[in-house]
């Protein structure tokens, strides 16, 4: 040992702090270091004073220290318990203070709830460049039978009958009940859809489910239930989960409704708007009583007659204007400034002008007017030009 | 017009839709009183028939066994 050491230099005597610190550097240079998602069990957990949460994730040949910073761990919908399986995701690095390296977490999520979604996207992918999610028919505006299809027990059903109830007790409603949770949930609910779409043949189908986590509803993102909503002859709606549930069955339906309940409205006419449509027609059938018909006849009449008389004082009053324009335009031809200048006008009896001597016989009466005032003649005789 | 059908068999979709052509001929006034007055009476059958559906509506439920067998819910 001795005689190596003379043969190869010796390295230069660090502290411990320097090594520490340039192994964290060293860690934390690496990129995929800083990016990780780990799977392991939950042990050890603790959460301390401060608020910050301390774990180890851990398998069955190896340990993990783990640590969430209380400003990330306050935002956690859930605190994981010891015997957990989770995945965290966060970046490696080394408490110096300890020599420890640990994973500084900030993501926190149930085990194969990443390989779940990440199978839901691809089987969402398929089946849409398979043109299965393309299935959008219009709702029948009056359903008679409505089929719903879903767990006899739950919250969901008893949510869809109070809302048809309450809103279309005109329908009959036939549940095809089905276990909606569990292994194999997913063939028992394509299988009562396909039965109830055959035996009751419903107009509507309202497929729905309450709320739950990815795995919770396995079922209605399942490939044999979206191939068998595509096969329904009924229309599919489709009400699965909260609102920002999204599910293949949703994709594969007719509509898609956010909740159970919405389901049930959004494919029902409401019986408080039918009320109001019937009696706004019933009235509307009442104006047209015969009696009415001959009142109003009588009415119309009346109001022709008057219409007549105005058209009559409209016409009266026209004519007047007419009347005085052509005035005016005798006036301008001024008859009377020709009679200043000593010319007469005469007339007939008849109110004819007189322009030849020979229309008038002898012993005839004329009307002469002359500028002032008018002169009642007799024709003693008549001499022609 | 088609023979009209023996209005208690209508459903009310059915009752409704004859119920709005029926006003809306009332209101065209094209008939004679005769006929306006059939129509009326018809009218106000329908209206009753429409309100009693309404009113005696009740939600029938029934439950479908796995082999297609139908039998009401509790």
């Amino acid at each position: 040992m001795q005689q190596m050491g003379m043969f190869t230099p010796e390295p230069k005597t660090i502290t411990v702090t320097e090594l520490t610190r340039g192994l964290r550097r060293a860690i934390e240079s690496v990129d995929v270091f800083q990016n990780l998602w780990v799977q392991g069990e939950v042990s050890n957990f603790s959460r301390p004073q401060s608020g910050h949460w301390y774990f180890t994730l851990k398998d069955r040949d190896a340990a993990l220290p783990c640590v969430m910073w209380r400003s990330t761990a306050e935002l956690q919908a859930q605190i994981p318990k010891n015997g957990d399986s989770i995945e965290v995701h966060g970046g490696l690095s080394i408490y110096e203070a300890q020599g420890r390296y640990q994973l500084y977490v900030d993501e926190i999520r149930s085990a194969g709830a990443g390989t779940l979604y990440q199978k839901f996207i691809e089987l969402k992918n398929r089946l849409e460049a398979e043109g299965l999610f393309e299935r959008r028919r219009s709702l029948p505006a009056w359903p008679r039978r409505i089929g719903i299809v879903t767990s006899a027990t739950g919250a969901a059903l008893q949510d869809v009958l109070h809302t048809l109830e309450r809103r279309y007790p005109l329908a009959e409603v036939v549940l095809a009940p089905a276990q909606v949770q569990g292994p194999s949930a997913a063939m028992l609910v394509a299988d009562a859809l396909a039965t109830l779409d055959q035996f009751a043949q419903p107009d509507l189908i309202l497929l729905v489910r309450g709320g739950g986590s990815l795995e919770d509803l396995a079922a209605f993102n399942s490939e044999i239930l979206a191939r068998a909503i595509v096969r329904t002859r009924a229309i599919v709606v489709s009400g699965v989960g909260h609102e920002t549930d999204v599910t293949i069955a949703d994709f594969a339906a007719d509509l898609r409704a956010p909740t159970p309940t919405a389901a049930a409205e959004l494919s029902t006419p409401d019986v408080q708007e039918l009320r109001g449509q019937l009696a706004a027609l019933r009235s509307r059938l009442l104006r047209q009583t015969p009696v009415a018909k001959i009142n109003r006849a009588r009415q119309q009449l009346d109001e022709l007659s008057l219409r007549g008389g105005r058209a009559l004082a409209q016409r009266a009053r026209l004519q007047r204007a007419e009347l005085s324009s052509q005035t005016a335009r005798l006036e301008a031809l001024s008859p009377l400034a020709v009679l200043q200048r000593g010319y007469a006008v005469v007339r007939a009896a008849d109110g004819k002008l007189v322009r030849n001597a020979g229309e008038v016989a002898p012993g005839a009466r004329l009307d002469v007017r002359v500028q002032r005032g008018r002169l009642d003649v007799e024709v003693k005789e008549t001499k022609e030009d | 017009m088609a023979k009209p059908k023996e209005i208690s068999s209508l459903t009310y979709d059915q009752a409704l839709e004859e119920l709005e052509s029926i006003v809306q001929q009332l209101e065209a006034e094209v008939g004679d009183l005769d006929t306006s007055l059939a129509l009326y009476e018809r009218g106000q059958a329908l209206t009753k028939h429409c309100g009693e559906l309404l009113e005696k509506a009740e939600l029938r439920v029934q439950q479908l066994s796995s082999d297609g067998e139908l039998s009401p819910l509790e």
